[in-house]
């Protein structure tokens, strides 16, 4: 029999909040984080996308000033999610050796990255900073959450753009079925509101152009969604093995019964129109997690907003779970949070835990006039979940047809 | 034209940006490693800053012979001189 894994520590900092507390009763409540963007760039570059969802806090008003200096914003944002989950789990004394870190990120160092560049042309190479490197790395966010905790167990990053934080949690339960750590931190981060990035993702036609009315562009099948929002920001969740959880008598929010990772293998961007992959990752993940498709209750859905997107996962969702996906409430809290591209599975993760935590699913805003083509019970107002033994699922999906899902389980 | 008080100054306000490090722990006696416990990512940066700070060039084959804030005053003092 496969370790149990549980979670016991919960860390945000997002776009409707800077910590989980925050976060968790403005996602019940409904509210929107795109706003149109102050900064002087915008106009520069004459960006055709004028706004986006910035997170709330910004991390280097947290970290101390020689902290932030060290870090690109992805790991400071990573930093200021782990610190809050770590202090969140009450964890006191651990086999430092025992403990790991798998901290994805979508994009990685993209304004470190850039600055540097920046700095290289207008200023040459002797003024481009000797930080930049182990700023603009990938694993930059991995790295700096295991030296600030002294995980030695490891320290992974996961990259598989927009499914990247919740592969993170499918490789901590691997760390701990395995044996090879018992206590890990995951999440995911991101930082990539930049001009470039907006002006190349809005080159593939991805983004909502909807300038005039930020606040209710994120709207995930709604038959006006134009596109997804950018967002930044980080989620972190500490995961257990459960006889170590039970054994400092933790609190333990869920248990995070499995996951499921596939891949397309179908086409760079466009998922599947017939959600094959993903629909291969929904059966895994519950057969991961010795669930039925019955036992669902809840899925807070990847749904992007993007008119492609939106609706191959609920076909999905209907060929994994068959006609019980009627009986599902569903929640897309992208329409609130933005898209958190390599952050957006460990943020997504933490809604899924304290919506099992607290019986309660989180809203979808600006559904007004939904697609028929996606007939989900979509949560619009925070509805209870139901009493007994229940399942929630957490879907991500990334460009390159990377699908994954993980099964969170009442305790 | 700084003087070793003015280069001093500048120079610990240069290495508590990058370490804050109070300004006045920067003396001249302290070694950057030992004392201050300034890595060589730091050190990098702080004499990058400098360079700009004083308009003196520090070649990096120098760096190592800046052991102490005393030696970065006086290198600076006469690459100005």
């Amino acid at each position: 029999m496969a370790r149990k894994v549980v979670i016991t520590g919960l860390g945000a900092t997002t776009p409707i909040g800077g910590d989980v507390p925050t976060m968790w009763r403005n996602a019940l409540k409904g509210v929107s984080g795109a706003h149109t963007l102050e900064d002087d760039w915008v106009a520069k570059y004459e960006l055709p996308v004028t706004f986006a969802a910035k997170a709330s806090n910004r991390p280097d008003e947290v970290l101390t000033r020689v902290e932030a200096k060290r870090m690109d914003p992805s790991t400071q944002f990573a930093v200021v999610a782990s610190r809050e989950a770590w202090k969140d789990s009450g964890i006191e004394d651990v086999d430092h050796d025992r403990l790991a870190v798998a901290f994805a990120t979508g994009i990685g160092g993209v304004w470190t990255l850039l600055d540097a560049w920046d700095t290289l042309r207008d200023r040459g190479p002797r003024r481009v900073l000797p930080m930049t490197v182990p700023m603009l790395m990938p694993n930059g966010p991995a790295a700096a959450v295991s030296m600030d905790l002294g995980a030695r167990a490891g320290a992974h990053t996961p990259v598989s753009a927009c499914a990247s934080g919740t592969e993170a949690m499918s490789m901590g339960i691997e760390l701990i079925r395995s044996g090879k750590a018992d206590v890990v931190m995951t999440g995911g981060a991101e930082a990539a509101i930049h001009p470039m990035p907006i002006a190349a993702f809005s080159a593939m036609q991805a983004l909502s152009k909807r300038n005039d009315d930020p606040e209710r562009a994120s709207r995930p099948y709604d038959m006006d969604r134009d596109g997804f929002v950018m967002g930044e920001g980080a989620g972190a969740l500490v995961l257990e093995a459960e006889e170590h959880a039970l054994a400092r008598g933790a609190r333990i929010y869920a248990e995070l019964a499995g996951s499921g990772v596939t891949a397309d293998a179908y086409h760079i961007t466009a998922p599947d129109p017939e959600g094959l992959g993903a629909t291969r990752a929904l059966k895994a993940a519950l057969f991961d997690a010795r669930a039925q498709a019955t036992d669902v209750v809840h899925v807070n859905a990847h749904a992007t907003s993007t008119p492609v997107g939106d609706k191959p996962e609920y076909t999905a969702l209907k060929a994994a779970l068959g006609d019980h996906v009627s009986n599902v409430a569903v929640s897309a809290t992208k329409s609130q949070t933005g898209h958190l591209l390599g952050a957006s599975g460990a943020v997504e993760s933490v809604m899924t835990v304290m919506a099992v935590y607290e019986r309660r699913a989180p809203v979808t805003i600006n559904l007004d006039n939904q697609d028929p083509e996606i007939p989900l019970d979509v949560v619009t107002t925070a509805r209870d979940l139901p009493q007994g033994d229940i399942i929630a699922l957490n879907n991500s999906f990334g460009f390159g047809g990377h699908n994954a899902v993980v099964v969170f389980r009442n305790v | 034209m700084a003087s070793n008080e003015e280069i001093l100054a500048g120079l610990a306000e240069i290495v508590n940006e990058e370490t804050g490090l109070a300004p006045e722990a920067v003396e001249l006696d302290k070694s950057f490693t030992d004392d201050l416990d300034i890595d060589s990512i730091s050190m990098m940066t702080i004499v990058v800053n400098a360079e700009e700070k004083f308009g003196v060039r520090i070649p990096d084959e120098e760096v190592k012979n800046l052991k102490t804030v005393g030696d970065a005053v006086n290198f600076i003092v006469n690459a100005q001189a």
